[in-house]
């Protein structure tokens, strides 16, 4: 699934370009409903790009990714808990910062164990974040609380907008989204990124060449875990609202779905697999279409999922390249 | 005056009752082929899983190029001048071969922090790199796709895996496991082009490349070496002749 060194990066950034392109001018021809809508899914965006980091490019399989999330989150709101506005970056920095500071011992202790073990520790630790908001008075228990401040932002003293406006807070979502998209992407060519992809290849040949495996998967851990922090932010800001179902399992669950709906091992899988798992279940949910039987969107999102993985098994990314296969043999 | 670049003396390694190594000590000396040969469980892979770093050992000391090592994991070992191939390739099957080469020799200068320096563009591995591919004998494979080469070539590439990071000593496990004859005389080859300027540990099941090749074998039956001596002294001991080589040999 690693390609040779990109032969075709021009061809790539052009069209990288006009996504981005086609994204900026989105708004234009939307309703705020539907600005809201894509402005979530970049968020998630963000959130499955974290996760590709330590699943696609690194081999971890980790099922509790939400607990960095929904500390990021958490963090936001209770540092938003008096009106006075707090500068954006400060409260940005802060849910990055928390996220990765709870992800340091989880790594250190999680990352000593391989495989199916790695994902019970993992969700183990994010079940442990997920009581302690659900089971104590840290923040109102299972009621969640309301942001009652805004994060402000501002540069160098000039507030040009109110990021918890639809409009403002898609365009801030969209070019962190690219940040985060360009930071992982250079990572991913640089000699750290190389090496992730060899530990995900052969952990043994790397240590047998000098590679100390070990801190370097801990150092994609807390990478990965501030990244969905930073997701865990936006995703608070823009709501106003935290609860814990953010850091429950089945939202560890849905972004791993992201994932591999999108595709392995590409991090633009990420981002359309974000974008697939939003959207199906936007679809099954309209009643419109499915009348009453839309209250059980779930079963027929996860049929799809299954059907997905079943008949793509390099995801949606991965779906042109199966069929020029496919009318090869044919031809 | 030889030069011993590794030296390990009184390794014993136990697994609850069992001793699967007891009390071996060898030396590696540069320009030479030092063969270690036994039955299945006879414990060569135990030994060269401790020399190497990713066992530690019960008792005994490993001593690489005048420091002891003992203690020291696995890639510290390497960046000291350690290379080792496996039985099994430990190959990156989705990188080209001039990737896996870049990858393994960039161990030497890892600069993790640098997330914005393009690892391909990074000047001095790949001189190691392709030295390492040229020695081993790919050099015209450097593009292709690890995963797609035939068997041989593949346990090629293990060998220059272990070359790109510039080892002093080479402990290599079963290099002619599963190879045809020509493959095989392409291998010996190679070894006997890197003998001059490393120290080589050999674990082989193949008793006619072992003869051809080595400069000293050690025989290990259940964990204890019974003799370690020049290929025709070992040929000739009685012990070997019961133990190991079965009469006729």
């Amino acid at each position: 699934m690693t390609r040779p060194p990109m032969r075709n990066t021009a061809r790539q950034t052009t069209l990288a370009l006009l996504v981005v392109a086609a994204l900026a001018a989105l708004p234009l021809f939307l309703g705020t409903y539907e600005v809201d809508l894509v402005a979530k899914i970049l968020v998630l965006a963000i959130f499955a790009l974290s996760l590709e980091l330590l699943v696609g490019q690194t081999g971890l399989v980790s099922f509790g990714h939400a607990a960095f999330f929904g500390l990021g989150a958490y963090t936001t709101a209770l540092l938003l808990q008096d009106p006075d506005p707090r500068s954006f970056w400060l409260v940005l920095a802060a849910a990055m910062a928390m996220a990765g500071l709870y992800a340091l011992p989880v790594a250190a202790l999680s990352l000593r164990t391989r495989g199916v073990y790695f994902i019970m520790v993992t969700l183990a630790f994010a079940q442990l974040v997920y009581y302690v908001f659900h089971d104590t008075k840290v923040a109102k228990g299972s009621d969640g609380i309301y942001l009652t401040g805004i994060p402000q932002f501002s540069l160098a003293g000039w507030v040009p907008f109110d990021i918890t406006k639809s409009l403002p807070f898609y365009y801030v979502a969209l070019v962190l989204l690219c940040l985060v998209y360009a930071f992982l992407a250079s990572l991913g060519a640089s000699r750290f990124g190389r090496a992730l992809a060899g530990i995900r290849a052969n952990e043994q040949r790397m240590r047998a060449a000098g590679y100390a495996t070990y801190p370097y998967k801990i150092a994609a851990f807390v990478i990965a875990a501030m990244l969905a922090g930073l997701a865990g932010f936006l995703k608070a800001t823009r709501d106003g609202y935290v609860n814990p179902e953010m850091l429950a399992w089945h939202e560890s669950g849905a972004v791993l779905l992201m994932i591999i709906l999108g595709g392995l091992g590409r991090l633009r899988g990420a981002v359309i697999g974000a974008f697939a798992f939003v959207l199906l279940q936007e679809f099954f949910k309209n009643d419109a279409v499915f009348g009453d039987f839309a209250k059980r969107w779930q079963l027929l999102l996860g049929i799809t999922v299954i059907a997905c993985v079943l008949l793509l098994p390099h995801g949606l990314v991965g779906l042109s390249a199966q069929l020029r296969r496919r009318g090869n043999r044919d031809g | 005056m030889a030069e011993i670049l590794l030296a390990a003396r009184g390794i014993t390694r136990t697994f609850g009752g069992l001793v699967a190594v007891n009390g071996v000590s060898l030396e590696l000396e540069r320009g030479a082929v030092h063969a270690v040969i036994g039955t299945n469980g006879a414990g060569k892979s135990t030994l060269i899983n401790i020399l190497s770093g990713e066992l530690p050992a019960s008792a005994g000391s490993v001593e690489l190029l005048g420091r002891d090592v003992t203690r020291l994991s696995q890639p510290s070992r390497a960046l000291l001048g350690l290379g080792r191939s496996y039985q099994r390739n430990t190959i990156f099957p989705h990188f080209t071969v001039a990737e896996n080469c870049r990858l393994a020799a960039q161990a030497r200068r890892q600069r993790p922090w640098a997330v914005w320096e393009s690892a391909a563009r990074c000047a001095d591995a790949m001189p190691r790199a392709r030295a390492a591919l040229e020695r081993a004998g790919l050099a015209d494979d450097a593009e292709r796709l690890a995963g797609s080469l035939p068997h041989g070539r593949k346990r090629q590439l293990e060998i220059a895996l272990c070359l790109a990071t510039q080892p002093r000593v080479l402990l290599l496990d079963e290099p002619l496991a599963g190879m045809g004859a020509e493959e095989t005389e392409r291998m010996l080859a190679l070894l006997a082009q890197l003998k001059p300027d490393h120290a080589i540990l050999l674990v082989e099941h193949d008793m006619d490349a072992v003869f051809r090749i080595a400069d000293r074998i050690t025989v290990m039956v259940n964990g204890t070496a019974i003799a370690s001596d020049r290929p025709d002294d070992v040929r000739a001991n009685p012990d070997v002749q019961r133990a190991y080589l079965g009469a006729g040999h």
